[in-house]
């Protein structure tokens, strides 16, 4: 508590002390320091693109791990996604315009009879802050809004998400009408929620069960990863 | 003032709860995704038979089928109007099977969680979530409930909103939170904190615990956690029949009778005296658990090691109480004032 603590002038720290103090403003959940900042990076010149990898997904990736590792927990994340979504409103026209790549595009909902859409939330926006584009369905998802939600948004991911024992099997609801009407294998489907597990997700006849948000973006990136390559050899 | 669930506890070094609800029902034909508190009027057999289960197979309490029954809940399938209606038929009930079982059984009106967040991170503020908890509360009173029971409560704002509420309906009550993330709540609560908070509480509950979670070895190291802390009140143990599977359509949990069992006389070794199940629970598990509790002599409290020997391993290293969990990587930027 000594005469670092004078008042930080974003405008003043070079590009490497700005992105470091955007990583800490991040984790911090300080919204306006994080648009002060992406702002800042605009006006030097920074490419959208590279403010949204470099500094944002950079700095929600340090959220992630710690979120992962139980140093933080839900209340912090959901802050740090908040400053992050800040910064994402700034850049995502800046993106558009730009034609910065995708990393991938995935359609979310929570399940039908669940409410609890915290887990699905955070996923939504861990995927954003790693560069997916997310189409959140929000909760109570009945197998026809996800079908339809796939057949027009045309995503790489489903994401499925339920946090009650007694909502957990109608992922298998979904997967089956996938199944019978033969597109189940045209996306990766990503199933998370409390009371799941890897056997449980395996045994439903999903692609992936993640524990928590900062898996379920790891393993979206390695099914993308797998899907660029799949696209190169064919 | 006395009620049934004080009575017991004068009288009792350990009292039997009931097990699953959610699971119980699936078995009983209820669809994925609807509402099991619509069987409150739609099948009232099946509900008669869902608390029978329990009452026959020794449990002194059980919990009522309204763990989804305030507005937030019922609005997904349109019953946010019938709050009232659905929570006094399901304590109505239970009283009657209670009525008929012939020996003291304590009915306990289930108030689980909102769903939603509680501000500054959500939208739900204190005052309508005790408005929907006082709702529900006045419904449970109405059909005969003899203590309130809020479980699977993640933040402490909203355990503390419950308690406000069941002062409004001037009804006894009882509390548990779920322990499922790195040995604490979802929201990051450790035991040795929910201690703390129960502690503080103007109207504090008969009894307060932990429920769900991860599996029955994660519930007791919080039962452990809770016991350090210094606590005012009896513990609650309802833990999970071990972890979920999928079977043949339908979810089955892995943990046998004989492992509820020792769950069961370890619950009780930890300090706890309400001891029941949770997800997976089915009678005969409970008639194992009782034998189980009238037969053995009470033990030292076990060690965390006892409890992986006996149960399986933990989830997480640390539960955040010991000071050993992991620790955030410095700041590479500068600290702000």
């Amino acid at each position: 508590m000594s005469d670092q603590e004078d008042d930080i002038i974003l405008s003043e720290l070079n590009d490497d002390d700005l992105v470091a103090q955007m990583f800490d403003d991040l984790y911090d959940g300080l919204k306006e320091e994080i648009e002060e900042s992406v702002n800042i990076l605009l006006e030097r010149g920074w490419a959208p693109y590279d403010i949204l990898t470099k500094a944002l997904v950079g700095g929600m990736t340090i959220v992630g791990h710690d979120f992962r590792d139980g140093i933080l927990f839900v209340p912090e994340v959901l802050l740090a996604a908040n400053a992050m979504k800040g910064g994402m409103f700034i850049l995502k026209p800046l993106l558009a315009e730009t034609g910065a790549p995708r990393v991938g595009k995935m359609v979310i909902g929570t399940v039908k009879g669940d409410i609890h859409d915290i887990g699905k939330n955070l996923v939504s926006m861990m995927m954003e802050g790693a560069g997916f584009e997310v189409v959140d369905l929000g909760i109570n998802n009945a197998v026809e809004s996800y079908l339809e939600a796939i057949a027009s948004e045309e995503p790489d991911i489903l994401g499925m998400s339920a946090l009650l024992t007694t909502t957990m099997p109608y992922m298998k609801v979904v997967i089956d009408t996938m199944v019978e009407q033969g597109i189940r294998d045209d996306y990766v489907v990503l199933v998370g929620g409390a009371p799941l597990n890897e056997e449980f997700g395996k045994a439903i006849g999903a692609d992936a069960y993640c524990r928590d948000a900062a898996v379920a973006v790891e393993t979206a990136k390695t099914f993308m990863a797998r899907k660029h390559n799949q696209g190169a050899t064919a | 003032m006395t009620n049934a669930l004080s009575e017991l506890l004068a009288t009792r070094d350990w009292l039997l709860a009931d097990g699953a609800t959610g699971t119980t029902l699936f078995n009983m034909g209820l669809q994925s995704g609807d509402a099991p508190e619509f069987w409150n009027f739609e099948h009232r057999d099946r509900i008669t038979a869902l608390y029978q289960g329990a009452v026959d197979a020794g449990s002194d309490l059980f919990l009522t089928n309204t763990f989804g029954g305030n507005a937030s809940r019922l609005k997904l399938h349109g019953g946010e109007g019938q709050v009232h209606e659905i929570n006094k038929a399901a304590a109505e009930i239970a009283r009657e099977v209670v009525d008929k079982s012939g020996r003291k059984v304590v009915v306990a009106g289930s108030v689980g969680p909102t769903g939603d967040i509680m501000v500054p991170m959500g939208s739900l503020t204190h005052e309508s979530a005790v408005e929907m908890f006082h709702e529900q509360a006045e419904g449970l009173k109405a059909g005969g409930a003899d203590v309130l029971w809020c479980e699977t409560i993640s933040a402490a704002e909203e355990f503390k909103a419950a308690a406000e509420a069941f002062a409004l309906a001037g009804m006894p009550w009882c509390g548990t939170m779920s322990f499922d993330t790195a040995g604490r709540t979802m929201m990051g609560l450790t035991s040795a904190e929910m201690v703390k908070m129960v502690n503080k509480l103007p109207n504090p509950p008969l009894a307060f615990g932990a429920n769900c979670g991860v599996g029955a070895s994660d519930l007791l190291r919080t039962v452990l956690g809770f016991g350090a802390a210094g606590p005012d009140q009896p513990m609650i143990a309802k833990g999970n029949a071990g972890i979920p599977k999928y079977v043949d359509g339908h979810i089955h949990y892995d943990g046998t009778p004989d492992l509820m069992a020792d769950y069961a006389c370890l619950a009780r070794d930890s300090g706890a005296t309400i001891i029941g199940g949770c997800c997976g629970t089915t009678p005969d598990h409970l008639r194992a658990m009782r034998e189980a509790l009238e037969t053995r002599p009470k033990g030292d409290a076990p060690t965390l090691e006892n409890i992986a020997a006996a149960l399986g391993g933990f989830s997480s290293e640390s539960d955040g109480t010991d000071g050993t969990g992991p620790t955030r990587a410095p700041r590479r930027g500068r600290r702000r004032v």
